[in-house]
Parts: structure tokens; C-alpha cells; sequence
């Protein structure tokens, strides 16, 4: 009997000796043909993780994102048969993989590519009119504010976002070595990653923590004197990234 | 213009292609594109976004079929509860034509392999698979078809042979069944038996939809043709030949092209869908 754990063992595996009771039309044994499915499988993942992040596989070569890709693949084999959500765990990968220690950047590029598919599936909102932010000073600094399901937030030790577009964007400037925290934004379909001005993503963290726009205010400005709400808030309405707004503490 | 009022009970007995996002403006922007569209479930199971927002313009226009690639009915532990259910959102929202899955199995201790992975054919896996099916239906609340596999290998513990084990499933299950005339005509290379023997063996009254596709050509250990069904290329003659041995006995049914890799530019596939509608038009009613 050929059993399906038999039959999945050797599939990501192809030093795993064959599984018995398969042949070809004669009765002969299967031997290459069982291949197709080892073939099938590694190339069906590796595309997969060649789409999901093209950024990665620029930075890394085809030959060398191949190589990477099939040792993840065989390391952490999708969970689930959506396969959008596949390779939520590339960029810690990245970080642990000894021959690419060099380059300890990928794996903050792989996080901000995953995150940008997370938003590009995530869930529809309206967004919030400007005009429910025209409150007085002391009003506005009460209000909790609701970010969108698109919204994203990654923070890094590297240029992550400048590293993004300098190789997914034509005509894009030489990342300088700071380091920058990306907001993910969906306008409408297409998310798209802004590097954050310092203490935005402080700022960001408190919002999502139900923090009044006050509080979350004065966390940023504990944390950069100069951080400038005004910015903010205009990069968060342009992207539609306020949902609603709720008044007092929770 | 789409009339949002419209509702497609049944997919049509016409030809219709698998949708592939790179080609939604040119389908909409075809006077005479195609009657209905395919989908790949496990492609619509984002919460929102672009893709939603496609399927559902769609669908105002087209029928759509759904067709799962990831339910894992032949596999032997129980269906992933969380994905039935997502699949249940999906068509409880869509409210598509038609619903189909495949003799195969793809998820195995949570791991999910992202292929259509073959099983023997005997008592056991009959019983499995009509419980899955049951459940599926049952939970769907719709009937569903099941579609042929392409073989590349058999196993020596199989006591049915396909055709009468399909037969089997449907008469217990009550699912229509999904015929691939390619994946026949590849399985039918690959293990040497004959293609319209396999499709005069066919339950065709069950057959609720015919599949066509391309395939690549490969050797195995002894240098015998081994064909891989890979949706990579254009339909080949002897499985258009295929077709109308098919049709010819089952008379007309809803056809689909399918191309998923190397995917080509519209007119292309449009033109295979037209020669599927010819195919049709041979076909007493």
C-alpha cells in the first residue's frame, strides 16, 4: 500500500528514496515519473516566492533567489492552500540564513514586500473625509483615530523603503544608509510604501493602540522634538488610511 | 452595459476560458468576448481588494465557474474546516454557476503542497472520498463536480479503474463530474490505454463541464512519452480530435480552455475558445 505520508515524504525531499506500489502503464516501477510531482511542487513554490518578492530576487540574482527560495520551500512549506499569504516567514528566514549574512537588509525588504501583498488583499473601507478632522485644537487631540485594514507599518534599522523602490522603481535615487521606517498605504488598489519622517512610526504605534491623537502626539514629540503632526496626518488622509473616528477614552 | 439583475442559474453549453487577471480590460473591452469565465477559488480568498473588485464586476456580465484548487478531497485526513468555510463565504457571495474540485489531494498534516497529488482507487479511498464530497455539498449547500486527474503513475493497490470509480462517486455522491479531455488524453499516453476507450467508459451524462488544455511533452526512464499537463501552451490536435470524439456521445456542454502559465496575450486564448465554439457547433443539440 502506498500510503500519503510515504508519498509526501519524498516529494520535498529528493535524496528520499521513492515510495513502493507506483508504476508505470506495464507494471514497471514509476522511478522518474514520481519526479513530476517533485518538480511540479518545487517550481509552483519557487515562482510563487519569485512573485510575491520581486525585490528579494532582484537584490539577489535569479540563480542566487532560485537557490534561496527551494531551501525555504523545503524549510517552510506553504500552511494553507492561499497561497497569498505564502512566505509570511521568508524575511525571518533571510535573517537566519549563515551565506546571505552579509547582506542583513533582505530581510527587512522581504517583511515590507509581504507586507504590501498583505495589503493588497486586505479589506475594503470607506475612508474618512478630511473635513472630520476641522475640529478645534483640544477636540481633535481627544479623538481616537481608526487606521484602515490596507495599512501597514514596518519599522527598520535600514533605508528599506529606498532599497524597495531603488529596485522596483525606475529612475529611483541610490538608497543613502539611514535608517527608515515604511507606512504601507492603499489609496485604492495599489499599496504603496512611504518612508515615515522620525517619530512617525512612534506616532503610528500609539494610534494603533487606541491612543488619542494627543497621546500618540506627545509620544512622537517625546521622541523627536521636531516631528511635524501636520505631515502625518496629510500623508494618512492622501492614503486612505482613516476609517473613523471616535471620540473621548475608551 | 451589465445588468446587475441578471443571474446565471447554470454555466451555458459554450465555450468559456479560464480568467487570468492580465486580460480584464481586454475581456471587457471585447464586443464578443467569451460566454462565461473560471476561476481559481483559492485566488478570491483575500478579504478585499483589487481581485473582489474585478471578480465582482465580472460577474455582472459573465457566468463564472468556481473551481477549487486546494479542498483536498482525495486526501486522507479530514477537510480543512477554515477552508471549506472560506469557500462557502466565497460562493454564498459570488453565487457562481457552477462549483467543481479534483480527484486529488494537495494538503497533507497541514502542509499544502500546491499540486494535484494522485491516489489509488480502491474501497477505501471510494468511502473517503464520497464522506469529503457529502461534506462539501452539504456544507456548500449546492451540488458540486468533480474533476478527472492527468496520471503520470499508477498504483499497484488500485481495484477501479477511473471512469467506473468517477461513476461510482457521482451515483453516491450525487456531484456532476468535470471532464478533462486533455488530462485523458495525457493520462492515456502516460499509462498506454486508450483515450476513447476511456471516454466511452465515461459516465457523460454526469458530465456538467469538458476541460481543455495544453501539455508538455517529456520521456520517462525507458524513453516513453511522458506528457505533463501543464496549462502552459495551446490545445494540441489529437486532444481537439478528443473533444469531438466526446461530444459527438455527449452532445453539448459548457467548454473551457485553460492556460495558466505562460500566459498569452487575449486574442490568443480567444481564439482557442472560438475553436472550442466550433467544435460546439458540429454538435447536434
Amino acid at each position: 500500500m502506498t500510503t500519503e505520508a510515504a508519498f509526501r515524504q519524498a516529494l520535498l525531499d529528493g535524496a528520499a528514496p521513492l515510495p513502493q506500489g507506483l508504476v508505470d502503464g506495464s507494471g514497471r516501477p514509476a522511478g522518474r515519473r514520481y519526479d513530476v510531482y517533485r518538480n511540479n511542487i518545487a517550481t509552483s513554490l519557487g515562482e510563487a516566492l519569485a512573485t510575491g518578492f520581486p525585490a528579494v530576487a532582484k537584490l539577489l540574482g535569479e540563480a542566487n533567489f532560485k537557490a534561496v527560495a527551494a531551501r525555504y520551500l523545503r524549510a517552510e512549506p506553504p500552511r494553507s492552500p492561499r497561497m497569498m499569504y505564502y512566505g509570511s516567514g521568508f524575511g525571518d528566514f533571510l535573517d537566519g540564513f549563515e551565506p546571505l549574512a552579509k547582506y542583513p537588509y533582505l530581510g527587512d525588504v522581504a517583511r515590507l514586500e509581504f507586507a504590501l501583498r498583505e495589503s493588497y488583499h486586505a479589506a475594503d473601507a470607506a475612508p474618512l473625509a478630511a473635513e472630520a478632522l476641522a475640529l478645534d485644537p483640544e477636540a481633535l487631540m481627544a479623538l481616537r483615530l481608526q487606521l484602515a485594514p490596507t495599512v501597514r507599518l514596518l519599522r527598520s534599522r535600514f533605508p528599506v523603503v529606498s532599497i524597495w523602490r531603488f529596485n522596483m522603481l525606475p529612475d529611483s535615487p541610490k538608497p543613502a544608509p539611514v535608517a527608515e521606517d515604511a507606512l504601507i498605504l492603499r489609496p485604492e488598489f495599489d499599496p504603496v510604501p512611504h518612508a515615515l519622517p522620525d517619530g512617525g512610526a512612534t506616532f503610528l504605534a500609539a494610534l494603533r493602540a487606541d491612543r488619542t491623537l494627543g497621546q500618540a502626539y506627545e509620544a512622537a514629540l517625546d521622541q523627536t522634538p521636531e516631528f511635524d503632526l501636520g505631515a502625518v496626518l496629510s500623508l494618512l488622509l492622501s492614503g486612505n488610511a482613516l476609517t473613523d473616528l471616535k471620540k473621548g477614552t475608551p | 452595459m451589465p445588468d446587475a439583475s441578471r443571474h446565471f442559474d447554470a454555466l451555458p453549453a459554450a465555450p468559456g476560458v479560464g480568467y487570468k487577471p492580465q486580460h480584464y480590460s481586454a475581456i471587457l473591452a471585447d464586443a464578443a468576448p467569451v460566454d462565461w469565465l473560471e476561476i481559481h477559488a483559492e485566488n478570491y480568498m483575500g478579504d478585499g481588494g483589487r481581485p473582489l473588485a474585478q471578480l465582482r464586476a465580472l460577474s455582472e456580465r459573465f457566468a463564472i465557474s468556481v473551481h477549487g484548487v486546494g479542498l483536498s478531497i482525495g486526501g486522507e485526513g479530514p477537510l480543512d474546516r477554515d477552508h471549506l468555510a472560506r469557500l462557502k463565504r466565497l460562493c454564498d457571495w459570488l453565487q457562481p454557476a457552477s462549483f467543481s474540485e479534483h480527484l486529488a489531494w494537495s494538503t497533507h498534516d497541514s502542509h499544502f503542497l500546491n499540486d494535484l497529488l494522485p491516489l489509488p482507487f480502491t474501497k477505501a479511498t471510494l468511502a473517503r472520498i464520497c464522506a469529503h464530497i457529502d461534506q462539501v455539498q452539504d456544507s456548500l449547500g449546492r451540488q458540486m463536480l468533480l474533476e478527472n486527474p492527468s496520471s503520470y503513475l499508477a498504483f499497484t493497490e488500485s481495484t477501479w479503474e477511473e471512469p467506473a470509480f468517477l461513476d461510482e462517486v457521482a451515483r453516491r455522491t450525487g456531484c456532476g463530474l468535470l471532464l478533462d479531455v486533455n488530462n485523458v488524453f495525457v493520462s492515456a499516453t502516460n499509462l498506454g490505454f486508450s483515450p476513447q476507450g476511456y471516454i466511452n467508459a465515461f459516465p457523460l451524462a454526469r458530465v456538467g463541464e469538458i476541460h481543455l488544455g495544453g501539455h508538455d511533452e517529456d520521456e520517462d526512464d525507458h524513453g516513453a512519452p511522458l506528457l505533463i499537463d501543464s496549462h502552459g501552451r495551446a490545445v494540441v490536435d489529437p486532444v481537439w480530435a478528443l473533444l469531438d470524439h466526446t461530444l459527438a456521445r455527449s452532445g453539448p456542454r459548457p467548454l473551457l480552455v485553460e492556460w495558466d502559465n505562460d500566459v498569452p496575450d487575449w486574442p490568443v486564448l480567444r481564439d482557442e475558445a472560438q475553436r472550442a465554439a466550433d467544435a460546439l457547433a458540429q454538435v447536434p443539440a
